[in-house]
C-alpha cells in the first residue's frame, strides 16, 4: 500500500463520465419507479400494522440509489445506513424478500430478525443497511479491500448522508480509503437535514464534497435529483475505482420528502418547502420521465407497461410477505454464533425456568 | 512439541494460517517492521508481502474495514495495540461485528479475530492497564478467547483464525515471555473447553487469564501445607465451559474465582453466581471471589502491587475458605 502523495491544497474535481445509454436511462427510471411504489407501499402497510417498527423513507432520493447502482454488477458492494430500501432494491434485491423483512416474517431476507434498518442481500453484494450512522463506511472499505487484495476490478460503495459526515468514523475511513487507493466510492446524499436538524447547524462547511479535498480525494457535488448527472458523475467514479485509482466522493444534493422516520411531523420545514422539491423540475422521477418521453424512449404505452408490471410486482410482495409465517421460537437463539453460542445452565432446582 | 513462548505461540498460529489461507489479511499499527507494539508480527511482512497491512491511528476505521473485508467471507485479523483502545472500536465491535449473522438472518460469516494486550504490566497507569473481557463476554455474538499459556495462546489463536465468528482475543501482555510446550502441529484448542490445570481434591480455583499461573504458584504453596488445590482455567469466557467447572466444585465442595478484572458485574462474578445458582447443594460454603479492588490502576509501584490479586491473596483466602472461615 503506497501513500497516494498528494499535495492537499489542490482541490481535486471529479469528472463527469459519459451521459447516460438509453439502456440505462430506462434501467433507472424502472429502478426509481420501483423504490417509489415499494416505500409508498411500505408506508400503506405500515398503516395498516402489517410493516412492523418505523421506516426511514427514501422517497425524493431515488434518483441518487439508481444513478450509482446502474453502474454496479453482482460482484461490486453496497453498504448502506438506515434510510436503505432505495439502496437495496437499486442493488438487485427483490421485493418480496424485503417486504417480508418489513412483515417480520420467516421469508425475510434476515428472516424477520433485521427490519427495515438492517436488510442485507449478501447473495447480491448488499451488506446491509444500519442502524448506526456512518457505520456503514468502513464496512464497504473493508469489501473495497477484499476486491483490492484479490486483484479484481470489483468495486464497493458506501452511502451516507449529511449527518453521517460529521462522525469519525467517515473521516477515518476516507484518509485510509485515500491512503490505500481502496476501490471506493463514497455517495454522501445530502438531503438537508440530519434527522431534524439542518445540515448548516451541523456543518461547517456548506458542502460535504469539500472535506474529500483534505484526502487528496476527488469528489464533486452534484443535482441528486438528476438522474442523468449522478449516473455520469457515477460512472467516472466506479471507473477510477476499477483501474485502481482509488476512491472518489460524490455529494447528492437532494431532499427527503416524508419525515425523517414514521411519525416525524416536520416542524421543522413548512409544508411549502416540501412542495417545492414535490414539483415536476425536482421530483427525479418526472424529471427522469419528461427526459426519456422528449428524446422517444418513453411513450405513453411503454409507461402504462411499466406501471403495470410494478404496481402487480408489489401486490405479490405484499401476498408473498403475508403469507410467509413469523419465525418459530427455536429461531431466537439460530444464527448467533457459528459455535455453540453462551448459554446459562440450568439451575438444578429450576429446570423449566432455565434461561435456555 | 517444542518449548515455545506465549508471543512466539501467537506468532506461529498466525504464520501457520497466512500459509495456508491466502485470503487472510492482518491489520493493525505498527506492524511493520517492528511488528506491532509487542513484536508479535516480527518478520511476517517479508514472509507474505502485502497480507500486513500498516493503518494509521484509527482504531475504529481498522475493525470496520477488516469486519467488512471478514463480511466477504476472507479471515481478517485486526491488531488493537492495548486492549484499553478496545473502547475507540467499541460500536464496530458490539453493534456490528457482533450482531452481523444475526441481524443479516445468517446469511454472513464473520471471520474477523480482534487480538489486543490486556492486563497490568509495570507501571503504565491506568490507560494501558485494563482488561475488558466481560465488557464484550456480555454482548451475545462474540467469542472471547482469554489463553493463559503458550500452548492455548496458540491453540485457541488457531481456532479463531478458522472460526466463522468474531473472536475478540485478548492476550496478557505479561505473558508474552512465558514458555510452556506446544505441539509443532494440530495444535488447536476449541472454544468453549475449560483446561483443568492442576488436579486437586480441596478447593476448585477457577482462575482466569494471567490468573492462572498465579493461581497455581499459590498451589504450590498450599500443598505444601497439606491442602490440594483444583485449578480449572475456562480459557473462552464466552462461550463458556461451565460443565468442567461443575464437575470440579462436585468434588471439591468449594469454589474460589480468581480475576484480574474488577469484580463488579465481572466474568467471575458471573462464574460465581451461576456455581451458587446450579451447583448449591454441592457447597460446603460460599462461593469467594477475588478480584483486583473496584479503583483505576495507579502507577506509582507501592500502590499498583495492591491493585491486582497476587499469589499470597490466593493462599490467605484459599486458606480461611479450607478452614471454614469463608
Ligand atoms: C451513531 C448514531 N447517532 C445517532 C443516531 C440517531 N440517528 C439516526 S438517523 C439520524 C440522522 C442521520 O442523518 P443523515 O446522516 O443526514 O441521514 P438521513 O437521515 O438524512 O438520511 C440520527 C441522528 C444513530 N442511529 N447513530
Ligand atoms: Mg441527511
Amino acid at each position: 500500500m503506497s501513500n497516494a502523495g498528494h499535495d492537499s491544497d489542490d482541490m481535486p474535481i471529479l469528472a463527469l463520465g459519459p451521459e447516460p445509454s438509453s439502456e440505462q436511462l430506462l434501467e433507472g427510471y424502472r429502478n426509481i419507479l420501483l423504490i417509489r411504489r415499494f416505500e409508498e407501499t411500505a408506508l400503506y402497510q405500515s398503516t395498516q400494522a402489517a410493516v412492523h417498527g418505523t421506516l426511514h423513507l427514501y422517497i425524493g432520493q431515488e434518483a441518487c440509489a439508481a444513478g450509482v447502482c446502474v453502474h454496479l454488477n453482482e460482484r461490486d458492494y453496497v453498504a448502506s445506513h438506515h434510510r436503505g430500501h432505495g439502496h437495496s432494491l437499486a442493488k438487485g434485491a427483490r421485493a418480496d424478500r424485503m417486504m417480508a423483512e418489513l412483515f417480520g416474517r420467516v421469508d425475510g431476507y434476515c428472516r424477520g430478525k433485521g427490519g427495515s434498518m438492517h436488510i442485507a442481500d449478501f447473495s447480491r453484494g448488499m451488506l446491509g443497511a444500519n442502524g448506526i450512522v456512518a457505520a456503514g463506511i468502513g464496512l464497504a472499505a473493508g469489501a473495497a479491500l477484499s476486491h483490492k487484495q484479490a486483484g479484481t476490478d470489483g468495486v464497493a460503495v458506501a452511502f451516507f448522508g449529511d449527518g453521517a459526515s460529521t462522525r469519525g468514523p467517515f473521516h477515518e475511513v476516507a484518509n485510509i480509503a485515500a491512503l490505500w487507493k481502496l476501490p471506493l466510492v463514497l455517495v454522501c446524499e445530502n438531503n438537508g437535514y440530519a434527522q431534524w436538524v439542518p445540515h448548516e447547524q451541523n456543518l461547517a462547511v456548506k458542502d460535504v464534497y469539500r472535506m474529500a479535498c483534505a484526502y487528496g480525494m476527488p469528489s464533486r457535488a452534484v443535482d441528486g435529483n438528476d438522474f442523468v448527472e449522478v449516473c455520469r458523475a457515477a460512472g467516472a467514479a466506479v471507473e477510477r475505482a476499477r483501474r485502481g485509482e482509488g476512491p472518489s466522493l460524490i455529494e447528492c444534493k437532494t431532499y427527503r420528502i416524508y419525515g425523517h422516520s414514521l411519525g416525524d411531523m416536520n416542524v421543522y420545514r413548512t409544508k411549502e418547502d416540501i412542495d417545492a422539491w414535490r414539483a415536476p423540475d425536482k421530483d427525479p422521477l418526472l424529471r427522469l420521465e419528461s427526459l426519456l418521453e422528449s428524446n422517444g424512449l418513453l411513450d405513453a404505452e411503454r409507461r402504462d407497461a411499466m406501471h403495470a408490471e410494478i404496481k402487480q410486482m408489489m401486490e405479490e410482495a405484499v401476498e408473498f410477505a403475508k403469507s410467509s409465517p413469523y419465525p418459530e421460537a427455536d429461531a431466537l437463539y439460530e444464527d448467533v454464533t457459528e459455535v455453540t453460542p453462551v448459554r446459562r445452565p440450568a439451575a438444578d432446582f429450576d429446570a423449566e425456568n432455565a434461561h435456555e | 512439541m517444542s518449548e515455545i513462548s506465549y508471543r512466539d505461540a501467537i506468532r506461529k498460529a498466525l504464520i501457520d494460517h497466512l500459509s495456508v489461507d491466502h485470503d487472510a489479511v492482518i491489520l493493525g499499527e505498527d506492524l511493520i517492521p517492528q511488528g506491532g507494539s509487542f513484536g508479535v508480527h516480527k518478520g511476517l511482512d517479508e514472509m507474505f508481502p502485502g497480507r500486513l497491512l500498516e493503518t494509521p491511528i484509527a482504531e475504529g476505521a481498522i475493525v470496520s474495514i477488516a469486519l467488512g473485508y471478514a463480511m466477504t467471507g476472507k479471515t481478517a485479523v485486526a491488531e488493537i495495540m492495548f486492549g484499553d483502545f478496545l473502547t475507540c472500536c467499541m460500536d464496530e465491535i458490539v453493534n456490528q461485528a457482533a450482531k452481523i449473522r444475526y441481524m443479516s438472518g445468517g446469511q454472513a460469516d464473520t471471520p474477523l479475530v480482534v487480538r489486543a494486550p490486556v492486563g497490568l504490566a509495570k507501571n503504565i497507569g491506568a490507560q494501558h492497564s485494563q482488561t475488558f473481557e466481560a465488557w464484550f463476554a456480555h454482548v451475545p455474538g462474540l467469542v472471547v478467547a482469554l489463553p493463559s499459556t503458550p500452548a492455548d495462546a496458540g491453540g485457541l489463536l488457531a481456532t479463531a483464525l478458522v472460526s466463522r465468528d468474531p473472536v475478540l482475543f485478548l492476550e496478557n501482555k505479561m505473558l508474552y515471555p512465558a514458555k510452556g510446550e506446544m505441539a509443532d502441529a494440530d495444535y488447536a484448542v476449541p472454544f468453549g473447553s475449560a483446561r483443568v490445570a492442576r488436579d486437586g481434591d480441596d478447593l476448585s480455583v477457577i482462575a482466569l487469564g494471567r490468573m492462572v499461573p498465579i493461581a497455581l504458584e499459590a498451589a504450590e504453596v498450599l500443598a505444601d501445607e497439606g491442602f490440594s488445590l483444583e485449578i480449572v482455567d475456562p480459557r473462552t469466557v464466552a462461550p463458556l465451559d461451565f460443565e468442567t467447572i461443575f464437575t470440579s466444585v462436585e468434588k471439591t465442595s468449594r469454589a474460589l474465582v480468581v480475576e484480574e478484572a474488577t469484580a463488579f458485574c465481572s466474568v467471575g462474578s458471573e462464574i460465581a453466581a451461576t456455581i451458587s445458582e446450579c451447583r448449591f447443594m454441592s457447597l460446603d460454603g460460599p462461593v469467594r471471589r477475588l478480584s483486583s479492588p473496584h479503583v483505576p490502576k495507579p502507577f506509582t509501584p507501592p500502590l499498583e502491587t495492591l491493585a491486582i490479586p497476587g499469589r499470597d491473596d490466593i493462599v490467605a483466602l484459599a486458606r480461611r475458605m479450607l478452614a471454614g472461615q469463608a
